[in-house]
C-alpha cells in the first residue's frame, strides 16, 4: 500500500514532468536549452582558459575546469526541476492546492517531477562531453574510464542533487515572493562553493570549508578522476585522498544533506499550511 | 465507518497574521470563528455568506491544506490537521472562478492523471472520465488541449475531476461562479444526481447565490464574519420570518430618506436597501402589511416616485437580512470600503 502510493506518485509526476518538460511542440526552445546553452557556456570558458594561461590545453586543469563544468549542469537541472514544480504547480497551472489534498505523498511527487529534468540535463552534459572530446581534445579514453566508479557516483551523486532539490523546493513552499530564483541562486552560489571550475586552494582561506562541507565538491572530483585519471593533480588538496576515500566523504555528506533536506521539507511543509500558502499566488 | 459524521467540527477558528511593509502594521484577522458544525452522510450543506465571510478559509481548513488556529475539524471520521493522510483519500475539492489544470495536456490526460493519483485503475477511469464529460455534455472536448478550452469548460472540466475520484465528501467551492445560466443548471442538475444515486456520498458547497443555496442544499449554515449565524433547512429559516409580511419595492432615488426612517415607523421591522440604476430597491419586512401604507406615505413625503412594487415570500436574502440587519449586497460593499 506505501509503496504502491509513493510508485504512483513518483510514476505519474515522472510523467506530467515530461509532458511539460519535452514540449515538443516547440522544438526550437528545446533545442536552445538542451543544446544551444551548455555548448555556448563551455565554449565561453573555454575561451578563458584559453587567455589566461595562454593556450596551455595540455594541463590537466583543463580536463578539470571542462568536466567539472559540464556536469555542473545536472546541479542546476536536477536541484531546480524538483524545486521549480512548487512554483509551476502554485503560480501557473494552479494546481498544487489539488495536488496537496490527493492521497500521494508530496516530496516524492516532487522528486518525481524532477525526473524530466534530469534527462535533458543529462542530453545537455553528453553533448557538452562529446563536443569536448570531438573538437578541444578533452583527453577522456572509452578504455581508460572507470565505469563502475563513474556509474555509482553519478547516481548517489543525483540523489544527492534530488535531495537538496527538495529542501529547496520546501523553502520555496515557504516563500510567497520571488520563490522562482531560489533555485537558480543555489545553483549559482554552489557553482563557487564546489570546486566546479577551479580548484577550492584558490578561494580565501577563510572561506574554503564551505566548500569542503558541500557533497557537489567531492562528488565532481569523483566523476572527473572516474573519467580522466591524471586529473587529479589538477585539485592539490583532494590528491591527497584516494578514490574510495572521497567516495566515503561523499556518501557521508549525502546522507547528512538529504537527512536535513527531509527535515527541512518536514517543517517548511508545516509553516506552509499554517500560514496558507499552499495555494497562495502572487498575481504578477 | 458509515455511522460516523462527514463532516464535524468543534470551536473552529482561524486567524490570518496579516503582514504589512511596515514592522509597525501587522495586524491580525479573524477569518473564522467559533464555528461548530456537523454535517450528516448523504446530506448537501450549503456554506451561504457575502465576499470574504470566511466559506473558503472553512473549506480549506477541512480539506487539509490550511492549520485552524483553534477547535477542531474532522472529515470522514478523520482530525484534519493531525491525521491528513486518513482525510485525503477520501475527499476532493474543486474551487470555481479559478482557471486550473496543466494547459498543454488534454482534457482526458488531465482528468487521467488525477485519477491515477487517486489510484482509479485505468480502465475504470477512463470509463469515468467518459461517463462524466457525456454528463457535463462536454464529451467532444476530450481530445482538446485544456489551453484551448474557455473559462467555462476548464471550469466544468475542473467539476469533472472533483467528482471522477467518487469521493465520500466533496467541497465545491463556489461551483457555479463565472458560469453562464445555462452551464450552471447542468452543474446543480449534476450536483443532485450524483448525490442520489449513492446515499453515502456527501457534498459541501459554498455559494453567494442565495437561490443556490435555496434549491439545492438540504441544509443551510449562514455565515458572515467568520461566524456561523444560523444553520438549518432552508425551510425552517424562512419559517422564522414566515409571520412578516414581505415587500420589494422599486424606486426613484430616495432624496435623503434613509432605511433607519422607515425602520421607525410602527410596526415596520426591517428594511433593507439596494442601490439600482436610477434609484433604490427596498426589502420590507412588516409586522402588519397595514404598514405599507405608512412607508408609502414617507415616499410621498420625500417626493420618492414607486416604479415597482411587489409583495413576495421570504427568501433566504430575508434571513440574512434579519440576522445580519442589512442585505448581503450592503454587507459586501461596506466589507471592501474597510
Ligand atoms: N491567506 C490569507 N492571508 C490573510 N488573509 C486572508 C487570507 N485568505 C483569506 N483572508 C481573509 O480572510 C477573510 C475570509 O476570506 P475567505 O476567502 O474565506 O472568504 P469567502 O467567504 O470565501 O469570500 P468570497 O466569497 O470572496 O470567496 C477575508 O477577509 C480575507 O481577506
Ligand atoms: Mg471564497
Amino acid at each position: 500500500m506505501q509503496t504502491s502510493t509513493s510508485w504512483r506518485s513518483f510514476r505519474m509526476a515522472a510523467w506530467l514532468g515530461w509532458l511539460i518538460e519535452s514540449n515538443w511542440t516547440d522544438p526550437f526552445l528545446f533545442t536552445v536549452y538542451s543544446i544551444v546553452k551548455p555548448l555556448s557556456g563551455a565554449a565561453i570558458l573555454v575561451i578563458m582558459y584559453g587567455i589566461i594561461t595562454q593556450g596551455n590545453f595540455d594541463s590537466p586543469l583543463f580536463p578539470y575546469i571542462y568536466l567539472g563544468n559540464a556536469f555542473y549542469i545536472y546541479v542546476g537541472a536536477v536541484m531546480t526541476g524538483v524545486s521549480w514544480a512548487v512554483v509551476d504547480d502554485r503560480e501557473h497551472y494552479k494546481t498544487l492546492k489539488y495536488m496537496y489534498i490527493a492521497p500521494i505523498y508530496i516530496p516524492i511527487y516532487l522528486l518525481g517531477r524532477g525526473v524530466a529534468r534530469f534527462i535533458t540535463g543529462s542530453i545537455a552534459v553528453f553533448i557538452t562531453i562529446a563536443a569536448g572530446v570531438l573538437f578541444l581534445k578533452v583527453p577522456l579514453h572509452f578504455t581508460e574510464i572507470d565505469w563502475l566508479l563513474f556509474i555509482v557516483t553519478l547516481i548517489l551523486g543525483v540523489i544527492m542533487l534530488a535531495l537538496l532539490g527538495l529542501l529547496l523546493a520546501g523553502v520555496t513552499l515557504t516563500v510567497a515572493r520571488h520563490e522562482g530564483f531560489i533555485g537558480e541562486a543555489t545553483a549559482g552560489a554552489l557553482y563557487i562553493f564546489s570546486g566546479a571550475v577551479f580548484p577550492l586552494d584558490i578561494l580565501p582561506e577563510w572561506i574554503r570549508p564551505v566548500g569542503y562541507f558541500m557533497p557537489t565538491t567531492y562528488w565532481l572530483e569523483l566523476l572527473r578522476r572516474s573519467l580522466v585519471g591524471n586529473v587529479a593533480q589538477a585539485f592539490p588538496t583532494l590528491a591527497n585522498f584516494s578514490n574510495m576515500e572521497i567516495l566515503g566523504i561523499l556518501l557521508a555528506l549525502s546522507i547528512f544533506f538529504g537527512v536535513i533536506s527531509i527535515w527541512v521539507f518536514r517543517v517548511c511543509d508545516r509553516i506552509a499550511r499554517e500560514r496558507g500558502l499552499i495555494d497562495h499566488t502572487t498575481n504578477y | 465507518m458509515s455511522t460516523t459524521l462527514a463532516i464535524e467540527t468543534k470551536n473552529l477558528g482561524r486567524i490570518y497574521k496579516l503582514r504589512g511593509s511596515k514592522k509597525e502594521t501587522r495586524k491580525e484577522l479573524i477569518a473564522l470563528q467559533d464555528v461548530s458544525l456537523t454535517v450528516e452522510r448523504g446530506e448537501l450543506f450549503g456554506l451561504l455568506g457575502p465576499n470574504g465571510a470566511g466559506k473558503t478559509t472553512l473549506i480549506k481548513v477541512l480539506t487539509t491544506l490550511l492549520s485552524p488556529t483553534s477547535g477542531w475539524a474532522r472529515v470522514a471520521g478523520a482530525d484534519v490537521h493531525t491525521e491528513p493522510k486518513l482525510v485525503r483519500p477520501r475527499i476532493n475539492m474543486v474551487s470555481g472562478g479559478e482557471s486550473s489544470g496543466y494547459g498543454l495536456l488534454t482534457v482526458r490526460e488531465n482528468l487521467w492523471m488525477f485519477s491515477q493519483f487517486y489510484g482509479v485503475p485505468s480502465k475504470e477511469a477512463n470509463e469515468r472520465i467518459e461517463a462524466l464529460l457525456e454528463m457535463v455534455g462536454m464529451k467532444d472536448r476530450m481530445h482538446t488541449k485544456s489551453s484551448d478550452l474557455s473559462t467555462g469548460l476548464r471550469q466544468k472540466m475542473n467539476i469533472v475531476r472533483g467528482f471522477l475520484t467518487d469521493p465520500e465528501v466533496l467541497f465545491l467551492d463556489e461551483p457555479t461562479l463565472g458560469l453562464d445560466v445555462g452551464a450552471s443548471r447542468d452543474v446543480r442538475k449534476f450536483i443532485v444526481e450524483w448525490l442520489k444515486a449513492d446515499k453515502t456520498r456527501t457534498l459541501l458547497l459554498t455559494t453567494h447565490y442565495m437561490v443556490e443555496a435555496d434549491e439545492l442544499c438540504d441544509r443551510v449554515a449562514i455565515i458572515n464574519k467568520g461566524r456561523v449565524l444560523a444553520c438549518d433547512t432552508p425551510t425552517a429559516l424562512k419559517q422564522r420570518l414566515q409571520k412578516d409580511v414581505m415587500f420589494e419595492i422599486e424606486t426613484s432615488p430616495l432624496n435623503g430618506l434613509t432605511p433607519q426612517m422607515m425602520e421607525e415607523q410602527p410596526e415596520v421591522k426591517k428594511a433593507a436597501l439596494t442601490e439600482i440604476e436610477g434609484g433604490a430597491r427596498l426589502q420590507l419586512s412588516l409586522v402588519e402589511e397595514s404598514a405599507l401604507a405608512r412607508v408609502i406615505n414617507l415616499f410621498t413625503q420625500k417626493d420618492v416616485k414607486v416604479m415597482n412594487l411587489n409583495k413576495r415570500q421570504p427568501t433566504l436574502e430575508d434571513v440574512f437580512v434579519d440576522l445580519v440587519g442589512r442585505s448581503m449586497a450592503e454587507e459586501e460593499s461596506s466589507e471592501r470600503s474597510q
